[in-house]
Formats: C-alpha cells, sequence, structure tokens
C-alpha cells in the first residue's frame, strides 16, 4: 500500500502492509527510533510525534491513513549540537532516567507550550473561558499523557518550566 | 492485526457504499486500531471516512450546534460557544484520555467507542459480547471497574466515554446517514442498546450506517458540572462520573437534567430522578431520594461494589454544588 | 593487568576526599543526556539488521496441562511465516537475579497463565503479530491448580526468621500494644521499554542485543540455556529502557529468539507485548504481614514481632525477602520474625525494586504510626526513641547510621510541627493529613571489574559491561575516573553494557555505583601509581587536575608523563570481612501531606519530602533523582497500584497500563529530597552506599499514614484505593 507523507519536512514514499502503524513505519522502516513503543495501545504516550503540529500517539495511527500529513518526530526537534530548548533543559534538569519515555515526553511538551499560548483548556483550568497559565498544576495535567515508570516527572516539570522561560 | 482491504472514502456515498459489503468505518482510531491488533475486532475492509467534510460545528437555527462527527475531542473542547454556552460538555472532554489521544479521537468515534470491560479485551477469556455464548468471565472476575445498572446476566460492561454522558445531559441528538440513503436524527439515548441477551449489539446502527453528526439544543439556564471519579488524578477512566445541568427557581429545583458514567453499558440518564427533584426545595434529604431512585435497582458484583454508595456520595455532592446559593 | 581489592578493612583514607578535580558528588549532567532527548540513544529493539526477522510469543491459556499447538502447521503455512518454534528450551519464567544459570525450561506443560509456551517468527511484526493470534495452544489433562496464597500449601523459610527473648510475654506486659495485620498486593516493574531482545548467529557464536540489568549473570544464564559455552555468547545492551529488577535474569523473550535465529538462519527480533510484560516478567509478591508491637508507657519497644505469608511459583527459591530490615531498624530485646512461602501457579515472583523493604518496612511503619496514636506519642519522636545502638540482633555496630539527622532534618525541612490533630484540618470537601515513615534498606558491595585505559592524550576510557538502566552509570563512572586521574570530565569516555568488557556487578539491589564505582577507582588507583612511579614521586603527593600532575612543585602535563605510552588497568573489586564485621544499610525518613476527598475518597499527595543518608553522594543530581524515583513508586505503591489477579485461574486481569495504574504526571507534587553528608568507610573505598532504592522503603507508608491523620482511617489493605477510604469516612 502505496503511502506519501513528510517526515521531518522531507517527503517519504512508503509501500507497506496496510496493517503498519506510523510508529512502526517509523522504526521499522525508517530507521527513525526516537519514537519509543512503551505499550503499542494509546496508554503510555512513549509513541508521542506531532502530526500537522499536533502531538498524537503514532501507535494508534495507521500509516495508510496519513497520506499528505506532515509528521515530526523527537529526531525532528533537535540532534546532539543542535537541542531544541525544550531538549536542553531535559538535559539540565534531569528530565529522565533511562530515556525510554523521554523523546515522547518532548515532543508532548514542545507541543503542550503551543497549546497554552493558544489558549486551549485543560481539566485543571479554573475558568474554561479565561487564558491558561502556566502553573505546576497546569503542566502536570497536561503532561499525563506520557508515563515515566523511573518516575521524573518533578524534573519534567521544571524542565517544561525552564525551556518555557521561566525560573524552574 | 488481520489483513484488510483498506478504503479511503472521498465522499458520502462513496463511504456509504464501501460500507455496506462488510466495511468498518474508521477516523480516529484510538479505540478501533487498540482492538484490531489484539484482534478482538478484526474488520475485512477499512473504510477512511477522515477526508469526509465532517470537521464543521456550526450553529442551529435555534440556537444549538451541529457538531460534525470528525470535529476532534480536542476541538469541540476548545470550542469557544461550548466553554461558554455547554461547559458541561467541554469539562467531560477535558477529563477524558489525554491531550494526544483527544487530538485523534473524534466525536462520532467517542460515542461508539468499545467497553472497557478487562475480559473483553483477553482473548483467552469468556466473554458474550465479544464471542456471544461464550459466557461473562467479569461476573465472578475482576470487575472493579464494570456496571452496576443496566446490566444483564450476559453482560456487565461499562460504556467509557465521558463526552456522551454530557451530551446525554444536554439532550443531544445523534444525526445518522443511513445505509439506505436516509439521514434520520436520534435522541442520543436512543442510539445505544442495553445488553440483554445480546451484549454484542451496542447500538441501533446496522452495517453501513454513518454518524454524522451530534446536534445539541440550545443552552438552557442553569448551572452546568461534570465531575469524575477515578484512581488516578489524570489519564483513567470514570468509576463513576456525573454530567449535570440543574436550575433552580424560587426555591426549588427548576431543573435537573442529570447523567452517569462508568455505572452502566450505556450514558445513563433515569427521568425519574429528575422528576423527583423537579419542584422540590433542595435539601440532603432530596438528593437521598434522588440516589435511591437512582439506585434502586443497582447490583453490584463483588469488586464493583463501592460504585453504588460512591454513586449516591457523588449525585449528592454535585447537587449540592449547583444548587448552593441559589435564591432559596 | 589486574589489581584486586577486596574489602576487607574500613577506608579511611577516604582518598576521594583529597583529590582535585571536584567531579565526585557534583550535580553533572548525564554525559548521555543529548541522545537520549534526540531519540538516538540505541536500546535492544531498535538495531535494523538484515535480513531481521520478527517473533511473537504465544501464551498458554491455562494454568495446567500439557500443551498441544492445535494449528502449528496451518500458522506454519501463514503469508509471511517463517517457523513456529516450540522448543524445550524456552523458560518459563525469567531467571532470578544472579541465578547465573537458566531458570526451569518447559514448554510442554502449563504452570501459569501467560506462560509463553511458543514463538511464531515471520517476516515482518504484523505477520507474525497476527500469525501469533491464530495459534491456537490447547491445554490437554490439566487439574486445578491454587492459584490463592492464602489456601495454598506453605513452606517456612525459618533460615530468614528469628525467635528471640519472649514476644509473647512482651506483649502482654506491654503497656502499649499494636497487633495488626495488614496486605500488601503483588506490584508489576512495568519499565517503559518492554523486555526485547535481537538475537544473531555467526556460526556457532551469538550476539543478543537486550534489555537486561546484570550481563555477566545473564550471558552465563543464556548459555546454560541453550546449552553453549558462554564464551560463545555475547550481550549488548548500552541503553536500558528501566528495569526496576524486572531484567535481572534472562528471560523467555531471549532464549526464544535465539533459537529462533538458530532455526530460521535470520536475525530475530523478540519484544514482550505490554500485556506480556505484565504476565511474564517478574511481580513482587504479594504479602501478608502481621504486625506486633510490645511498648512501655514512653514508647519504648520491647517486642518487635513480623509473620509474613508470600507466594511463588512451584520450582522456584525466591521469597520476597520482607523481613530484611526489621531485623535491625528498632531496638526491642524480644523478636519473633518469620516468614512463609505459598506455592501458588501465579506469574513468578522476584525482585522488584527494593524487594523486601518496600513492603516490609512500608508495613512496619504503619503499624509503627498505629503505635504512636495508641501511646499519644509524635510519631517522629517515637522513632527517635527506638534507634538502637547496635544492630538487636547481632550485637555489630552499624557501619555509619544518619538516621536520627534524617528523621530530624527531614521534619524541619517539611514542617513537621504543623501537622494537625486526626481528622481536623478541611479545605473544602478535602481532609487535609500529614504522614511520616523512616527509610531502611540494607547495603551490599559486589564482585565487580572495570578497565581503565589512560591515553597517550592523557584522555580516558572506562570499560566494564556494568549497564546504566536510568540509574546514572555513565555519569558516575565518569566522575570517579576524572577524579582519580585529574580529568575534566569530557576527557572521560565511558562504555558499558558489552559482555565482552569486564564482567561487572550489574545493577540491582542498590550495589551497582558503589560497585561498579570501586572497581574503576581501583583502576585508577593503579594508573596514578605507575604515572608516580614514573615521575618518582610517592603516589600519594601527586595531586593530578586538569590534565596535569602536579608534584615536589613541579607541573607536567599526563601527554608528557606518557611519552606516547598508554597505561590500561583492570581494577577488580570483592566483597570482603567489611560485610560481615558490621551491619550496613541505608537510612532516611519521608513526609508527607495529604488531601483526601470527604466524598469521594481521592488521595492527592499534596506535598512529600525525603531525607535520605547513604554515604558519599557520587553525582547530586542522579541520586536526587533515584529518590524521586523511588518516593514515586511509593505514591503508586501507596495509591494505585495493584496486579489483579483474577482469584479463578490466576491470571492477571488487569495486564495493560490502562488499568494498572502508575502514577502520571498529575498524581506527583513537586517532592523535595534532602540528601545528608555522610561517608561509610566500611561499604566501600569510595565511601559511598547504595541508593537506587532507598526511596521507596517505606514511602508509601507515610503516605497511608497521612490518609489516616487526615481522615482517621486506617486503610490496612494496600493500596488505599477511594473505595477502601470511603469505607471508613
Amino acid at each position: 500500500m502505496q503511502t506519501s507523507l513528510t517526515i521531518n519536512g522531507e517527503t517519504r514514499q512508503l509501500d507497506l502492509d496496510p496493517r503498519t502503524s506510523l510508529l512502526d513505519a517509523l522504526r521499522h522502516h525508517l530507521g527513525l527510533t526516537g519514537s519509543k513503543k512503551g505499550c503499542d495501545h494509546g496508554q503510555c504516550g512513549a509513541c508521542t510525534v506531532l502530526i500537522n503540529g499536533r502531538r498524537v500517539n503514532a501507535c494508534l495511527s495507521l500509516l495508510c491513513m496519513h497520506e499528505g500529513d506532515e509528521v515530526v518526530p523527537i529526531e525532528g526537534l533537535g540532534q546532539p549540537g543542535a537541542l531544541s530548548p525544550m531538549q536542553q533543559a531535559f538535559v539540565e534538569k534531569d528530565g529522565y532516567q533511562c530515556g525510554y519515555c523521554t523523546p515522547g515526553q518532548i515532543c508532548s511538551a514542545t507541543a503542550m507550550l503551543e497549546e497554552i499560548a493558544q489558549g486551549w483548556p485543560s481539566h485543571v483550568t479554573a475558568d474554561l473561558e479565561a487564558r491558561p497559565e502556566l502553573t505546576t498544576e497546569e503542566i502536570s495535567e497536561r503532561m499525563s499523557g506520557n508515563l515515566c515508570r523511573c518516575s521524573a516527572y518533578p524534573n519534567i516539570v521544571d524542565a517544561i518550566r525552564k525551556a518555557a522561560g521561566e525560573t524552574a | 492485526m488481520r489483513p484488510f482491504d483498506y478504503h479511503r472514502a472521498t465522499a458520502p456515498d462513496d463511504a456509504a457504499r464501501a460500507a455496506a459489503s462488510g466495511g468498518t468505518f474508521i477516523a480516529g482510531g484510538t479505540n478501533l486500531v487498540d482492538l484490531m491488533k489484539l484482534e478482538v475486532m478484526a474488520p475485512e475492509r477499512l473504510v477512511d471516512i477522515t477526508r469526509l467534510d465532517m470537521r464543521g460545528i456550526e450553529e442551529t437555527g435555534d440556537g444549538g450546534l451541529r457538531i460534525g462527527a470528525l470535529v476532534s475531542n480536542t476541538d469541540l473542547a476548545n470550542d469557544a460557544r461550548v466553554r461558554r454556552d455547554w461547559p458541561v460538555l467541554s469539562r467531560a472532554l477535558l477529563s477524558g484520555a489525554t491531550q494526544q489521544l483527544r487530538n485523534k479521537a473524534t466525536t462520532g468515534g467517542n460515542l461508539l467507542q468499545r467497553t472497557r470491560c478487562l475480559y473483553f479485551y483477553d482473548r483467552a477469556m469468556p466473554c458474550n459480547k465479544r464471542e456471544p455464548g461464550s459466557g461473562c468471565g467479569a461476573m465472578e472476575g475482576f470487575n472493579r471497574i464494570l456496571a452496576v445498572l443496566g446490566t444483564s446476566d450476559h453482560c456487565i460492561a461499562t460504556h467509557p466515554s465521558d463526552m456522551a454522558v454530557a451530551m446525554m445531559a444536554l439532550g443531544a441528538e445523534v444525526e445518522i446517514a443511513r445505509a439506505g440513503g436516509n439521514t434520520e436524527r436520534l435522541p442520543l439515548d436512543d442510539l445505544y442498546l442495553l445488553p440483554g441477551d445480546t451484549p454484542e449489539r451496542e447500538t441501533v446502527l446496522a452495517p453501513g450506517d454513518l454518524i454524522t453528526a451530534v446536534i445539541l439544543p440550545a443552552p438552557v439556564a442553569g448551572r452546568q458540572s461534570y465531575r469524575k471519579v477515578r484512581d488516578r488524578a489524570s489519564y483513567a477512566f470514570a468509576l463513576v462520573s456525573v454530567a449535570a445541568v440543574v436550575a433552580v427557581e424560587d426555591g426549588k429545583v427548576a431543573r435537573a437534567d442529570l447523567a452517569f458514567g462508568g455505572l452502566a453499558p450505556k450514558p445513563w440518564r433515569d427521568k425519574d430522578v429528575e422528576a423527583a427533584l423537579l419542584g422540590q426545595p433542595p435539601s440532603e434529604a432530596l438528593f437521598d431520594k434522588a440516589a435511591d431512585i437512582l439506585l434502586a435497582k443497582a447490583q453490584g458484583h463483588g469488586a464493583n461494589d463501592f460504585k453504588i454508595p460512591l454513586a449516591r456520595r457523588v449525585l449528592s455532592a454535585v447537587l449540592t454544588e449547583l444548587t448552593e446559593g441559589a435564591a432559596a | 593487568m589486574t589489581e584486586q581489592f577486596k574489602m576487607d578493612a574500613p577506608a579511611t583514607d577516604r582518598r576521594l576526599d583529597g583529590m582535585a578535580q571536584g567531579l565526585v558528588g557534583a550535580p553533572l549532567d548525564r554525559p548521555e543526556g543529548p541522545l537520549k532527548v534526540s531519540g538516538t540513544a540505541t536500546y535492544a529493539d531498535e538495531y535494523r539488521l538484515e535480513n531481521l526477522a520478527h517473533g511473537m510469543l504465544v501464551r498458554a491459556p491455562g494454568n495446567s496441562g500439557r500443551v498441544r499447538l492445535a494449528n502449528r502447521d496451518a500458522v506454519a503455512a501463514m503469508p509471511g511465516v517463517l517457523a513456529v518454534i516450540h522448543d524445550p528450551r524456552l523458560l518459563r519464567n525469567p531467571a532470578q537475579g544472579t541465578a547465573n544459570k537458566a531458570p526451569v525450561q518447559d514448554a510442554n506443560e502449563a504452570h501459569y497463565l501467560g506462560q509463553p509456551v511458543a514463538l511464531v517468527v515471520a517476516e515482518s511484526f504484523e505477520h507474525a503479530r497476527h500469525a501469533a493470534h491464530a495459534l491456537k495452544i490447547e491445554l490437554e489433562g490439566g487439574t486445578p491448580r491454587p492459584v490463592d496464597p492464602e489456601t495454598a500449601a506453605i513452606e517456612p523459610q525459618s533460615s530468614k526468621g528469628l525467635d528471640q527473648g519472649d514476644l509473647d510475654r512482651a506483649m502482654t506486659e506491654a503497656v502499649h500494644a499494636v497487633d495488626v495485620t495488614y496486605r500488601t498486593p503483588s506490584h508489576s516493574s512495568a519499565p517503559m521499554e518492554p523486555h526485547a531482545s535481537i538475537a544473531q548467529w555467526d556460526g556457532e557464536n551469538l550476539t543478543l542485543r537486550g534489555s537486561y540489568q546484570m550481563l555477566k549473570y545473564n550471558r552465563n544464564e543464556l548459555a546454560d540455556a541453550l546449552g553453549i559455552h558462554p564464551d560463545r555468547v555475547r550481550i549488548l545492551a548500552p541503553y536500558v529502557g528501566g528495569g526496576f529488577g524486572s531484567k535481572l535474569g534472562l528471560a523467555p523473550e531471549a532464549v526464544a529468539a535465539a533459537i529462533a535465529a538458530k532455526e530460521t538462519g535470520r536475525p530475530v527480533s523478540v519484544a514482550l507485548t505490554r500485556p506480556q510484560v505484565f504476565e511474564t516478567t517478574m511481580r513482587r509478591s504479594e504479602t501478608r504481614q502481621r504486625i506486633r508491637l510490645a511498648a512501655d508507657a514512653e514508647g519504648r519497644l520491647a517486642g518487635i514481632g513480623q509473620a509474613a505469608l508470600v507466594s511463588n511459583l512451584p520450582g522456584e527459591v525466591f521469597a520476597e525477602p520482607v523481613l530484611q530490615a526489621t531485623h535491625f531498624l528498632y531496638a526491642g530485646e524480644n523478636r519473633r520474625l518469620s516468614l512463609d512461602l505459598a506455592r501458588v501457579h501465579r506469574l513468578c515472583a522476584g525482585s522488584v525494586r527494593a524487594p523486601g523493604e518496600a513492603v516490609g518496612i512500608t508495613v512496619l511503619e504503619c503499624a509503627m504510626d498505629e503505635l504512636a496514636e495508641a501511646a499519644g506519642i509524635d510519631p517522629v519522636e517515637l522513632r527517635r526513641r527506638n534507634i538502637p545502638e547496635k544492630d538487636p540482633e547481632s550485637g555489630k555496630e552499624f557501619s555509619s547510621r544518619r538516621f536520627r539527622e534524617a528523621l530530624d532534618s527531614g521534619a524541619e525541612a517539611f514542617g513537621w510541627s504543623d501537622r494537625p490533630a486526626t481528622r481536623s484540618r478541611r479545605e473544602g470537601e478535602w481532609w487535609i493529613g500529614y504522614g511520616m515513615a523512616s527509610a531502611a534498606r540494607v547495603n551490599v558491595l559486589m564482585e565487580s571489574r572495570a578497565r581503565v585505559t589512560l591515553a597517550p592524550d592523557g584522555s580516558a576510557k572506562v570499560e566494564t559491561d556494568m549497564t546504566d538502566i536510568g540509574t546514572g552509570t555513565y555519569a558516575i563512572l565518569g566522575q570517579i575516573a576524572g577524579e582519580m586521574l585529574g580529568l575534566p570530565r569530557d576527557r572521560v569516555e565511558v562504555v558499558l553494557g558489552d559482555t565482552d568488557l569486564p564482567p561487572a556487578s550489574g545493577s540491582g539491589g542498590s550495589w551497582g555505583a558503589a560497585s561498579s564505582g570501586t572497581s574503576v577507582y581501583v583502576a585508577c588507583q593503579a594508573i596514578r601509581a605507575q604515572l608516580a612511579e614514573r615521575l618518582g614521586v610517592a603516589e600519594t603527593e601527586l595531586t593530578l587536575k586538569d590534565g596535569q600532575a602536579v608534584f615536589d612543585n613541579r607541573t607536567e602535563t599526563l601527554a608528557e608523563i606518557l611519552k606516547g605510552d598508554e597505561i590500561a588497568k583492570e581494577g577488580h573489586v570483592l566483597p570482603g570481612d567489611t560485610s560481615k564485621a558490621v551491619r550496613q544499610a541505608t537510612f532516611g525518613a519521608y513526609f508527607v501531606e495529604v488531601a483526601v476527598n470527604g466524598v469521594t475518597g481521592e488521595t492527592r499527595v499534596r506535598r512529600m519530602h525525603g531525607s535520605f543518608a547513604a554515604g558519599r553522594i557520587l553525582n547530586a543530581k542522579t541520586a536526587r533523582s533515584q529518590c524521586l524515583g523511588g518516593m514515586i513508586f511509593g505514591i503508586g505503591m501507596a495509591l494505585t497500584e495493584e496486579l489483579a489477579f483474577d482469584d479463578r485461574d490466576g491470571h492477571v486481569a488487569n495486564h495493560n497500563l490502562a488499568e494498572y495504574h502508575i502514577p502520571v504526571n498529575a498524581d506527583v507534587p513537586q517532592i523535595t529530597v534532602e540528601l545528608l553528608e555522610e561517608r561509610d568507610d566500611w561499604a566501600s573505598p569510595l565511601q559511598a552506599k547504595g541508593i537506587g532504592e532507598l526511596g521507596i522503603c517505606g514511602a508509601a507508608g507515610a503516605i497511608v499514614n497521612a490518609i489516616h491523620n487526615a481522615t482517621g482511617v486506617r486503610v490496612r489493605d494496600f493500596p488505599a484505593t477511594l473505595d477502601k477510604v470511603i469505607a471508613g469516612l
């Protein structure tokens, strides 16, 4: 099954089994193993990538449904020597331990800052019609779709605040 | 996952044709792909409807909203009109799943998601919903998350949606493009079937029927709340949830539109509960009476017994919150 | 050249304190960080080998009976399928940590529901997954098996117990007595990276890219399982996506991958699905613990009793060592500790982060809270009064123990003096309460080797088969080598996770940092000695800093001293007399504020603080992270985590991350950690002890105690889910 899509700004043409998830396409066929398979069922967030600018679980996405889409997995956010501010903040704040959930956390956090900037509310936003603020509570709720068993959560929150330009 | 044919629908009639011959619609896929990986669901043909023009949220002539079936949970929760006039719906959506999943999940798909019963998900276990006649593994098994209302001897599955609970309280209708070509509107309550002795049948939809939109009636006076109780602070299904639109006039309950999640095989609405509240001055005793009516037929199965007292507590707290300070 | 060091005497020279580079202890970033945050660190199942085939394990659908593959030929003929493996060498369950030999191998009989009994190998992951679903496993001639520890046959573990004095009498004579029974459920390590192996044969030599914690043991276990010589096995695990005990011992997927790769003549990847992680990797045993505490009017303990029931599969020797730290944490002349093991057909029980103390101290600390309440004594003060002078059973001295300081300092940092009376503070619907608990974990040094090479340009390389499972090994080994050799951190390269390198202790039991760190230290000492010899000075007179040697008021660069040579030394540390001469352990204290919803019984941890003493801290940043991790495991244990077994067949009903609730970000506050300054000369020449598990050894108790303070509800059946709380509200 032919699928054409943009990955990290590059047009890719793939001819794969229709059953192939976007996650497996990245990991098994494109050599982009930064997106992780923690559960394969949308229950952990390790596979989080950006599709057309929005964060999404790649494991629950069939590749064939993403014809023409723009996909940015972790490799597109920055590489050693040219890390994004969010990636750099995760290093400095020790926002990870084993590193397995980390690419998903960073894709998620990157999108999350944009969501707050655009005024999206969350479950913990007190006033649905007010602009949400970047509080610890908001960050924690909005990052709850990314499990971390090493449990770096407090450091992840600090890293996000740092990347957002606040004092952590 | 079993091999399947993939068809990307280009127009509604094309989708209907593709589905009529044994196809299953897919949009967000957050639940269908999940179940296909486990071969709990194994469609022979997937009809991808994501390219259809059903992403709009439009105002209806009578002050309501028509929500396209492909509107994502995110876009619906974020819609300024929904946040202002139907906040219970935004709240319900935001309490469900995660931002990643809400970005994918659609309005129509959310309504049709399957139960999270662990025995339904595990093919080594008996399940009348997955394999009619095989028995129910959950009845005497680990049923903490399962239903206490509307169940049958064959199935105690719960419907896991938060969004649908809020829509039920709001009196939403579902617009369906029937496989035959007609378009119909149904009250959301009528979309769902109780398990009875055919738990494999969850809705009135026939093969090829497509949900095209959800229609919210015009906003009504009153306070709104969605209260969800769960095992984690986030990213967990409801053990009990209550969606409520309540108004007090002249010291008496003038409106009490209530729906419940986590308790039943469908988003649960009980008009007798609402009738008992209407016209009465709010009081703890009244709320208790409402809970009595709601839970009169509730039946626990061991691990989920706690849902019965929990539902009572939550209902009472929600009614207290929404009637407190209202003109006495 | 190998330099051997046996830990026979306390290392009072504290050489690290006299070094000049200033790396050890510093809160440095992990050197591998840029790889991890950019998705370029490579985990086990991420090697795109040519011609790679994919395998999927298939489970037994019951816990008894002979295994029959009903449609093997049909599955073998499915599109893309390369092989259907049903081989007697398949592992029934993973090896226990440090087993060094294969565990029970049996693909012919079902022992527990979920046991891997076959492997389907196919051209693609998609083909393998579908064919594995299609393979029908039938069980013939099964009989009902015990799955409930409460009713199963019991084997007393008398060597773990103790009967000292007369506890019954102490209980009768006590002014304040507590006699309570607690239960903790089974837990899963649930690391974020599912267990995975890629096996590749080159003739008779096997390379396995795996996700393992203890490679030198894993190599022997894999060789034993396959019936080949360990020299023919190489395991690579440079990055491991979390372990927490579940990757200590060789697991079924590795053997299955090796057999399949041999049979198909292709490299084969086998990754567990998430349900398989829950069903086939180690569980922490559930426990039933009866605690008896006998105290005088001032709360001084005259007696302690802990009687524990745990379980495991038949044939497994591991019995959750619940009593481990109860032996020495508190005073009390009359002591009766006992451990019983029930034989059940649930998945294998083994090590999950801090086996023993995670549940044993947690429950002891809940009982201590009950005693404090009964005696009307502040919980912190009750602990202070019961700190024993020496090990209360052996009479040995403690190697170092800043337990009292942790209690005091933690209480101060947290603001413990503001603790409300029971069920007295309310904010809207929420009851507010404080709770605390002590932390204690045994400390162990293990045999370990590392090679350090000082290159002619004055850069260094550390090589060992040690693993970094998120623990910070890459960081600390580089810091130790840099400190000893006077090199900036970026002049030291650390290579890990390859059995071709000198064999290390592995990561487990909190011993990895001190053990592997000591091997690096010993190798560096030998290099320093050689440098000193070249310069004709005593090694102790040599100051190394920033790539330069300062001695006799002279300065030379390392390159000048080396004159084009390299110096390579292997350090080899062995535990010695200090492990027996004194009682070695780490200590600490937890303080927690919870809010408990008066309507729903939901609990939120609002604040959490831990003060810990674990000897010298090697990297303050990664050590803190380890403590955070342990404490957050404690939040899960206190509030949400439970493997839910179906009592009819013993299967794990909630075998996924949607229903096995590990904490999410929103469950966790901005926890604070204090690391107390300490040197333990008996533990290692680094004066460091283990810290990877200390954070969980009692943490859940502090939370459940706080729930009691908030609401007056005692939950004695973990986890304290809302249903158990509202039952008492």
